[in-house]
Formats: structure tokens, C-alpha cells, sequence
């Protein structure tokens, strides 16, 4: 895959250590405790699901991984150094992050849009290789028929494979994505998921993603981490977390599991 | 809406408006004026021409900026209040520093307007419910509220009738030595050139300018600083003159897209372009008497206002 054309700065950090932390997280809005004394840590070059109920505090707590939010209490750690001793372009270089986009009105075409996620590493000027790290995200994002209509003439799921291709041109080592499958129907939730993986297998991509069908999490991610209540309620390994046991812990719901072609699908109709 | 169309129109415009007014000056015979025609010519009639290139450039620029840092197409310095807050400004100079100059006048609207935007942002980050023509109703209000304070002291201070000058703008009074403020505007036009894609950037929102690594507090307040700059400088040598920072951005947002890198430049040209054919159209309807421009921007600009909200309903949403 050509996205990684310019050589790359080496890190220190090697697939599978802990790249990203989180110590001790406690967040509260107007006096109520959203996320309460959250440790995790994210393996460098895997797929990290969030999940939990409605209102658990995944979307609090991705925020504060990538700065969009302060954290009132503990210690979020990029590649061993506090978030916080970042500056902010460096940190644009780092890590990216696609909230939930659906309120945006802004009249961009696909193109202009997916340029702007090179705006971190050449604020006004797009030089060639720019253009590269552009063209190729359109293409991995399958848009190159599109990409010069209006982001209002396009429907939901495209909109929203145009932000990813966005966050792909920011060509960042950690992707954080805030529920990139609503809007999406099976076919694209899929192809997103499976994007997502050959992102991570064959670049090394580190990404985390808040998914609400815990089956996407199971069948796509390597890790899952879940919460509860602004608590943790379990982290590890895809297979360690899809049981029913701790799929009761953390839906209240009696889940079965199934295995089908070796991936385990959770049954939660009842 | 081509840059090479646009240029054309630009100084085709111009030089009608050289040549039109009450004195007679044909530019068939320019090369035989008398000194007094020339006197006309370069005291009167080419400061005129400057000032509303001047104020339609900065004036559509400044309604852009706020358009696109508010990501909402309706708010401009009029919608916003800045207008009134920039006269409340120039009514307290008027009224605390007695025989103020207008460099002074000039300041102190600028301090005004300033405050006025700031409040509005900050009303804007409270309120939760945004909607498209929620925010600017606020602003409105915001306006109107400011807009009575002024006329009550303007009429304990007796000032009502020059107050009302401020409230319509007319470039009939420009002379050679009288507008220079204007002047002002044209590096800060420059500097929104140079922010262009910061302001895009920041036109996506809070969140992606921050993963962007933008610093989008530093970015709001130069933009709102710039506006209220303009308006000030505006207000203080021309008056107001509502819906020109409003319709002229939209326009061109229709058919160039935000992304201010590709619709600055056409914003700048078309705000000129107008403004001088509201000018022209003004000195030439009920000639040798002259509509006040504010009166032909508010006419013709609400009607091309309309249509296009009645054409594109979804688009503002």
C-alpha cells in the first residue's frame, strides 16, 4: 500500500507494546462523574473496540485519548509522554480523531475535504507528495468518482467514507474513530471494518473505535475494551471478553454466543 | 462566476461610475475638461469610486469570515449587531469626548463592535439549541436591544438627527480627505487571505480543528477582530450598510463552495461589483437626486435574498 510514501520518523514503540494510556481518568460535567478512575492501554498496531451501553462514557473518554477534551483528574499517555506536554500540530501528526460528523454543513467537495487532512503537516501549500497521501486516500476510500461533488449532494455513508479518507490523508499512527458505522448500512459497515483491518495489518495503523454491534467488534477488532456506568467493565483480548458472562456484566442482557466461520456472533435478540 | 468575467465587470463598473453624477463629465471629452471638471473628477468623484470598491471588498470579506467561524449562513455584521454596537461606539465618543476626530470616533466603534461580536460568540457557546435561523434571531435581538440604548441617548443628548446619518450609510458625502479611513481594510482583506484555509479548517467545527492541530481559539478571535475592524472603519466613514456581508457570501458560497481558498477572491470582486451597481443604479434612478445606498443594498440585495432562500431551501440546513 502506497499511503506510506515518505519515511516514516522510527518510533520506539513496537507492535503490541502499550502505546497509548490511560491513568487513573476521571471526568465530570456540572458536578456528575461521566468517567470515574478509567486505566487502559492500547496495544500499538491493533484494533481496539469501545464498547458499553448508551451513556457508559466511551465518547468522554476517546475525547480526552486525543486532547478534544481536558480530563479532570490521572494521566493520558501518548507513546509514554502526557498528552498534555504535546503541541498541538505535533499531536495533529499523531493522532486523529473523526467525532461523530453528521452536523457538519460546510460546502466542501470530497476532494477539498480530503485535502484538509493534510493540513497538519502543510498548513497552506499541498506539496506533491501532499497530493499523493490525497489521491490515495480517495482511492483506499473508493471515492474517486465522487470527488468533486459537494459533501450536501452525497448521501449519509458517503459522507461519512469521505471523513475517514480525510483521517487517512492525516496519514497518523493512531486513528480514533467516534461510531463510524451510524449511517451506515451492512455493506459499507462492512467494507469500513474491513478497511479499517488492512489499515492496521498491512501499515501498522494503531485504531480505536467506539461500535455499538458488539458482532463488528467481535468479528473486526483484536481487542475489546468495555464500560460501564463511566467505569471500566472489562479490557482484553476479542476473545476474552465475547462470553456470555462478561457480556452480562456489561449489557445486563443474556447474550449467546455462536461461532460461525471462527468468528464468535453474538446472539442478542431474545 | 469566473475571476476573468468578474475583473472586466469590475472596471467597466468603475468607470461608469466616473462618469456619472450630477456634474456634467462625458469621458468623450476628457480630454478637453476644464480644471474645474477635473477638480471634480479627482476630489469627488474618484474617492467615491474608492470608497465603495473599498467597503464592498471588506464589507463581503468581513461577512464571510463570520459566516464561516459561526458556521452559519446567516450570521453577518448585521445579523450579528456588531453594526449597532459599532454605532452605540461612535454615540458614546460623540458624547463623552466632545469634538472627538474620527480617528478617535473610529476607535472607539472598533471597541464597541468588538465587544458586541465577542458577546454574541460567547451567547452562541451557551445557548444548545443551534439552530440556522435561531442563531441569528439572537443576534438580531442582541441589536435591537443595543440599537434602543442608542436612540434613547441619542435623544436625551439631542443627537437623533446625526445619529440617523449613521444609520444609513451613503457614499454621496465621500470626498478626498474624508474616507481615507477606509483605508484599513485593505491589509486586513490581505491577512484573510492569508488565514484562508485556517478559517476553512475552522469552519469544520471545534473538533476538527483541534485534530487538525489548529489552534481554533487563536483563529476565532483574529477572524472576529478583522470584522470588527471592518465594520468600525465602515460605520464610522460610510454608515451602515445592512445585508451586504450577508447576501454577497452566500451567493458565492453557492456556486464556490466554503472552502475559502477557492471563494475569497470571488467574494472580494463580487462584493465591489454590487455595491457599485447599487451605487450607480441609485444615482441614476431619480437623477439628479440620489437613493441612499444603504436603500438600494436593502431592496435589491432582500430581493435576491429571497429567491435564493426559496430556491435552495435545504441548502442553509
Amino acid at each position: 500500500m502506497a499511503l506510506n510514501m515518505l519515511e516514516r520518523q522510527k518510533s520506539q514503540f513496537e507492535t503490541g507494546d502499550i502505546a497509548l494510556e490511560v491513568k487513573n481518568v476521571s471526568k465530570s460535567f456540572d458536578g456528575k462523574k461521566v468517567v470515574k478512575d478509567v486505566s487502559i492501554g492500547v496495544r500499538k498496531g491493533s484494533i481496539t473496540s469501545f464498547i458499553g451501553p448508551n451513556g457508559a462514557g466511551k465518547s468522554t473518554l476517546i475525547s480526552m485519548m486525543s486532547r478534544l477534551m481536558s480530563h479532570d483528574s490521572g494521566e493520558v499517555l501518548v507513546e509514554g509522554k502526557p498528552i498534555k506536554s504535546y503541541k498541538s500540530d505535533e499531536l495533529a501528526k499523531k493522532v486523529s480523531i473523526l467525532k461523530q460528523a453528521n452536523n457538519i454543513n460546510i460546502r466542501l467537495t470530497v476532494r477539498e475535504l480530503v485535502s484538509f487532512g493534510r493540513f497538519p503537516h502543510s498548513r497552506n501549500r499541498l506539496s506533491k507528495a501532499d497530493w499523493g497521501y490525497v489521491d490515495n486516500a480517495i482511492d483506499y476510500m473508493e471515492l474517486r468518482d465522487m470527488q468533486d461533488k459537494y459533501l450536501d449532494q452525497l448521501s449519509g455513508g458517503q459522507k461519512q467514507r469521505a471523513f475517514i479518507a480525510m483521517v487517512l490523508a492525516q496519514d497518523t499512527d493512531y486513528i480514533i474513530l467516534d461510531e463510524p458505522l451510524n449511517n451506515l448500512d451492512m455493506k459499507h459497515s462492512v467494507s469500513i471494518m474491513k478497511t479499517l483491518r488492512k489499515l492496521c495489518d498491512d501499515l501498522g495503523k494503531t485504531i480505536l473505535i467506539v461500535v455499538h454491534d458488539i458482532n463488528f467488534a467481535s468479528c473486526y477488532s483484536d481487542d475489546i475494551i468495555a464500560m460501564k456506568d463511566g467505569e471500566l467493565a472489562a479490557q482484553g483480548h476479542c476473545h476474552e471478553i465475547i462470553n456470555p458472562t462478561t457480556l452480562k456484566k456489561i449489557y445486563d442482557m443474556d447474550i449467546g454466543i455462536e461461532e460461525v466461520n471462527c468468528n464468535k456472533i453474538c446472539v442478542y435478540f431474545t | 462566476m469566473k475571476i476573468k468575467y468578474l475583473i472586466p465587470a469590475l472596471i467597466l463598473l468603475s468607470i461608469i461610475s466616473l462618469f456619472v453624477g450630477v456634474q456634467d463629465l462625458s469621458i468623450w471629452n476628457i480630454h478637453n475638461f476644464t480644471e474645474e471638471q477635473w477638480e471634480t473628477l479627482l476630489i469627488s468623484r474618484l474617492p467615491r469610486l474608492l470608497a465603495i470598491i473599498i467597503v464592498g471588498v471588506s464589507l463581503s470579506v468581513a461577512g464571510l469570515i463570520m459566516q464561516q467561524l459561526t458556521q452559519n449562513k446567516f450570521v453577518s455584521p448585521t445579523t450579528a449587531g456588531t453594526l449597532d454596537w459599532a454605532r452605540l461606539g461612535i454615540l458614546v465618543a460623540i458624547i463623552a469626548f466632545a469634538g472627538a476626530s474620527t480617528m478617535e470616533r473610529l476607535f472607539v466603534a472598533f471597541l464597541f463592535a468588538l465587544g458586541g461580536t465577542f458577546l454574541f460568540m460567547r451567547i452562541l457557546e451557551r445557548i444548545r439549541y443551534k439552530n440556522v435561523i435561531f442563531v441569528p434571531l439572537v443576534g438580531l435581538m442582541l441589536g435591537s436591544v443595543v440599537n434602543a440604548v442608542t436612540t434613547f441617548f441619542a435623544y436625551q443628548y439631542d443627537l437623533i438627527q446625526s445619529l440617523n446619518s449613521w444609520m444609513q450609510g451613503s457614499f454621496s458625502l465621500v470626498l478626498r480627505g474624508n474616507f481615507e479611513i477606509l483605508y484599513i481594510g485593505i491589509p486586513l482583506v490581505i491577512i484573510a487571505f492569508i488565514f484562508a484555509n485556517r478559517f476553512t479548517v475552522a469552519g469544520m467545527g471545534r473538533d476538527f480543528s483541534q485534530s487538525l492541530g489548529l489552534n481554533y481559539k487563536q483563529i476565532m478571535n483574529i477572524g472576529l477582530l478583522i470584522v470588527a475592524v471592518i465594520t468600525a472603519a465602515v460605520v464610522v466613514t460610510i454608515g451602515s450598510i445592512p445585508f451586504l456581508g450577508l447576501i454577497i457570501p452566500n451567493i458565492v458560497s453557492i456556486m464556490r463552495g466554503d472552502n475559502l481558498r477557492n471563494s475569497l477572491p470571488h467574494t472580494a470582486l463580487f462584493g465591489a461589483i454590487f455595491l457599485l451597481i447599487c451605487d450607480i443604479l441609485g444615482r441614476v434612478l431619480i437623477y439628479p437626486y440620489e437613493i441612499p445606498i444603504g436603500l438600494m443594498v436593502g431592496v435589491i440585495g432582500s430581493a435576491l435574498f429571497l429567491y435564493l432562500l426559496l430556491r435552495r431551501k435545504s441548502y442553509a440546513t
